[in-house]
């Protein structure tokens, strides 16, 4: 595991609707041990280039590689996979199951073993394990047992996570995973973030900049689909086309 | 075959397809707009038929009015179902999953044939079309076609173009489209969003209610007749693709040409015809013919 | 399954293996007949509770395994049942295949759409065309035997038959929910995005679920032909996936124990609107008190039978918690 590994790689990714380009031409890659940042307005495209990366979207042009493979024709499964976990802005997780459930069958992705109909899925051991893991790890083992419905919203935004680690992946996807939390669940999930950027290469869609500015080591600025800036955080601040057109036209 | 004889089967192909399409507009303006799935939808057009056979004498004795005369009180009465059963099941409907609103309109099919049953029997009947439609009509020296089926055709096509017109160019139908996508914003803006789905859906019916009535001339007027239309609807959604009236439209026509040239050039399978192409189309697009656009 | 709930099966099982002591041998054709109707009922569980796809073509699993035991059974003398019921279930896993290939592309409604579209065409197969005999149906000539330990011409054996096949079938379900695969077909009811994220590939899950819920309604035709003699187009009428739709959402959807109580139920209510001794001439008309039935229960029990319980509990001791139960399934 050696740090400043590039493991995902985006090579002149587009996406284009009709006549409508939502994602020109953006290139980024994720190293081992540093958080990317991609941050701008609404409609700027970000979440069509995390679609993209995921593979819940084909791109019209570009590539995606993935641990030095080409993935661009994988679809979403087969990279989560391959080591690419993904988080979402809503909520995706199974309000019906407990919290520790949630995890396992994340887990048994990674040991799907379908055809043994006759044993219990409690008793699959690598299962159990890696969901007692992160349900630690996120900080969720007292409420294990409780539906996941019942969670507040930061701790359904931590079982997000959770469940994202659950797969073991080696690259994040996450996507805006501070929506909707007030400050002390902030503090505890960039607290999460921070000790999970160390072994993970990780890209973080996000509108909090005081929570962006802190933890990124690497921010791409995206404006109307294409990139505008990208460079370390003090780049990024400095920037004036950034200035002009995103942190605000004084 | 003969040329005239093809061309008298495309030309009732044209008929029944123009005929399916329209039942199944009033099937996606419902569930399009309202996310309804209402099953009861071939019901409506099974009553329309009978409307037409039980209200003929009736409008005639009283005004001595004749087919449309019939087909407007019809119209009428549809509305007005339409109204009360939005207002008194339907809108219920509209917070439930998919499953509960095929069961409980799959319930409400079973009620209409019973009341059906009950008021008209369950007997097949004619029903003659109007005089000034009833004869044929020469199309070149070999061959006459009926005068009515043109009629039908016809009417379809002008009811499609006039449904496409309000949707797309009327403030009602902007509202009314802007319905289906942002419910609250909609509400939030005054229209009354009740009020909307209630005209809607009165149009629904009163389309599928229409449709039954101009058809029973050419199909004959028999209790099953709901329950054939709606599954054949639904094949022309699957068909035509997710949203799509260009695919309807296409779609319908298709099964028209398939249905009718089927029947006559294979008459023992001319049932599982129409399954068949839509195996084969699902097979070459798994959409449908085209994607919502 | 909690306790009670196993306490519940094992009861019903029980009274099941009892009946034939006390009961008429009219009331043992007609359990079996419901029996197979649990197994029916069972298959649609594992589509519809279970994964979460709404099918409404069910009836023609049934149609295909019922008609395969007639028309693949000698003319001259009975077939054998170790052969002719496992291939009976196979054309039925077939049709599934087939139906589930194209119809596990499209979503929601259009799911429901395709499914019975699909039954529709299975119907006119064995309508129209003289594969199937039309509409007056094919007989069974001779009844399938298992050397000379079974003869299912007699009610009896018949009944002691389809019991069997309904224990098995319950338990081996119940086992199949809670192993890998079955869990996997409850994410992909509740999320299946979220399944897809994480890994799953969900066709291949929802594949196979439809091949083996057909397989099991093929096996319940199968019991259909053998103990009526008799199969006929009706056996595949969109009616008939109509029922057992509404069986199991009036027993409880997510629960085994909701079919088997949903198809009990509805026959119950069939006997009831179909009776003469309390309808009298009104008898006749009987689709109209159970079609009324079915909106009622659908519009005040969404959660079906299996929730009563629960829900008078709930009244009883005033209790409000804003879940289906606090501490969710694991």
């Amino acid at each position: 595991m050696t740090s400043g590994e590039v493991l995902l790689r985006a090579h002149g990714l587009s996406r284009r609707w009709g006549g409508l380009l939502a994602v020109d031409q953006v290139s980024l890659e994720l190293q081992r041990g540093s958080v990317h940042a991609v941050i701008g307005t609404n409609g700027a495209g970000k979440s069509t280039l995390i679609n993209m990366l995921s593979g819940e979207l084909a791109p019209t042009g570009g590539r995606v590689e993935l641990l030095g493979q080409d993935v661009t024709s994988w679809s979403q499964p087969r990279r989560a996979r391959a080591g690419l976990g993904r988080s979402y802005q809503r909520n995706t997780i199974y309000p019906s199951f407990t919290v520790f459930e949630n995890c396992r069958l994340a887990a048994q992705a990674r040991t799907p073993r379908p055809w043994a109909w006759w044993q219990d899925a409690r008793k699959c051991p690598t299962s159990m394990a890696t969901a007692q893991t992160s349900v630690e790890r996120a900080g969720l083992n007292d409420l294990r047992e409780l539906a996941a419905g019942l969670l507040s919203h930061g701790q359904k935004r931590q079982l997000e996570i959770a469940m994202c680690l659950a797969t073991e992946p080696d690259v994040l996807l996450l996507d805006e995973p501070l929506a909707g939390m007030g400050a002390e669940e902030t503090e505890r999930m960039l607290t999460l973030l921070a000790e999970l950027k160390a072994s993970h290469a990780t890209l973080l869609v996000e509108h909090d900049m005081d929570a962006v500015f802190r933890i990124a080591d690497c921010i791409t600025v995206m404006v109307n689909g294409s990139v505008i800036a990208s460079g370390t955080p003090d780049f990024v601040r400095n920037s004036p086309q950034v200035r002009v057109a995103y942190l605000g036209e004084h | 075959m003969d040329v005239a004889t093809f061309l008298i089967q495309c030309l009732n192909a044209l008929q029944y397809g123009l005929l399916l399409f329209l039942v199944a507009s009033g099937l996606t303006l419902i569930f399009g707009i309202m996310g309804v799935i209402n099953l009861a939808h071939g019901s409506f057009y099974m009553i329309g038929a009978y409307m037409a056979f039980a209200l003929a004498p009736i409008v005639g004795a009283t005004f001595g009015g004749g087919f449309f005369a019939t087909l407007l009180l019809g119209l009428v009465l549809a509305v007005l179902l339409g109204y009360l059963l939005e207002w008194a099941f339907f809108s219920f409907l509209y917070e439930r999953e998919h499953l509960q609103q095929v069961l409980m309109t799959y319930g409400l099919i079973l009620v209409f044939e019973e009341c059906r049953s009950l008021l008209l029997g369950d007997t097949v009947h004619g029903v003659s079309p109007p005089d000034m439609l009833a004869g044929t009509i020469a199309l070149g020296e070999m061959m006459t076609y009926p005068v009515y089926r043109l009629f039908i055709s016809g009417v379809c096509l002008l009811l499609a173009l006039g449904m496409y017109l309000v949707l797309s160019r009327t403030r009602i139908g902007m509202m009314i489209r802007a319905g289906s996508t942002n419910r609250e914003m909609v509400q939030s803006l005054g229209i009354d969003i009740k009020f909307l789905y209630r005209i809607v859906f009165a149009a629904g019916v009163a389309i599928a209610v229409f449709a039954g009535m101009i058809a029973a001339p050419v199909s004959s007027v028999y209790p099953g007749m709901g329950n054939s239309v709606l599954i054949i609807c639904f094949v022309v959604v699957v068909i035509g693709g997710i949203g799509s009236v260009r695919g309807a439209l296409l779609a319908a026509l298709l099964i028209g040409v398939v249905d009718t040239f089927g029947k006559v050039l294979l008459p023992q399978a001319s049932g599982v015809l129409v399954y068949v192409l839509m195996a084969l189309i699902l097979l070459w697009k798994p959409d449908g013919l085209f994607k919502a656009g | 399954m909690k306790r009670s709930e196993v306490l519940f099966v094992v009861l019903a099982f029980a009274a099941l293996a009892l009946f034939p002591l006390v009961a008429e041998p009219y009331g043992i054709d007609r359990v079996t007949k419901i029996m197979v109707f649990c197994i029916f009922a069972l298959s649609l569980e594992l589509l519809v509770g279970s994964t979460g796809l709404v099918c409404f073509g069910q009836a023609a699993f049934l149609g295909v395994g019922a008609y395969a035991a007639v028309l693949l059974s000698p003319q001259d003398g009975p077939a054998a049942l170790w052969w002719l019921l496992p291939v009976s279930m196979l054309a039925a896993a077939a049709y599934a295949l087939f139906m589930g290939a194209l119809s596990l592309r499209t979503r929601g409604v259009y799911f429901i759409m395709v499914t019975l579209a699909f039954s529709q065409m299975a119907f006119y197969v064995v309508h129209d065309t003289p594969l199937g005999g039309g509409t007056d149906g094919i007989y069974l000539n001779n009844k399938p035997v298992l050397g000379t330990l079974l003869d299912l011409d007699r009610p009896l054996p018949m009944y002691g038959f389809t019991l069997a096949c309904l224990l098995i079938v319950f338990v081996l379900l119940a086992l199949i929910l809670r192993s890998r695969f079955g869990r996997a077909l409850a994410g992909i009811r509740v999320n299946e995005q979220r399944m897809r994220a994480t890994g799953f590939s969900t066709y291949p899950y929802k594949l196979a679920a439809f091949v083996l819920s057909g397989a099991i309604a093929g096996l319940a035709g199968f019991l259909f032909a053998v103990k009526d003699g008799f199969v006929n187009p009706e056996l595949m009428s969109w009616h008939l996936s109509g029922e057992v739709l509404i069986m199991i959402i009036l027993g409880g959807l997510g629960h085994l124990r909701g079919a088997l109580l949903g198809a009990f139920v509805f026959a119950m209510l069939q006997e009831f609107f179909k009776s003469e001794a309390i309808f009298g001439d009104f008898a006749k008309h009987w689709h109209l008190g159970l079609g009324a039935s079915i909106i009622l229960s659908v519009a005040l029990l969404p959660r079906g039978l299996v929730d009563v319980p629960h829900q008078v509990v709930q009244r009883l001791l005033g209790w409000r918690s804003n879940a289906p139960g606090g501490k969710g399934r694991s």
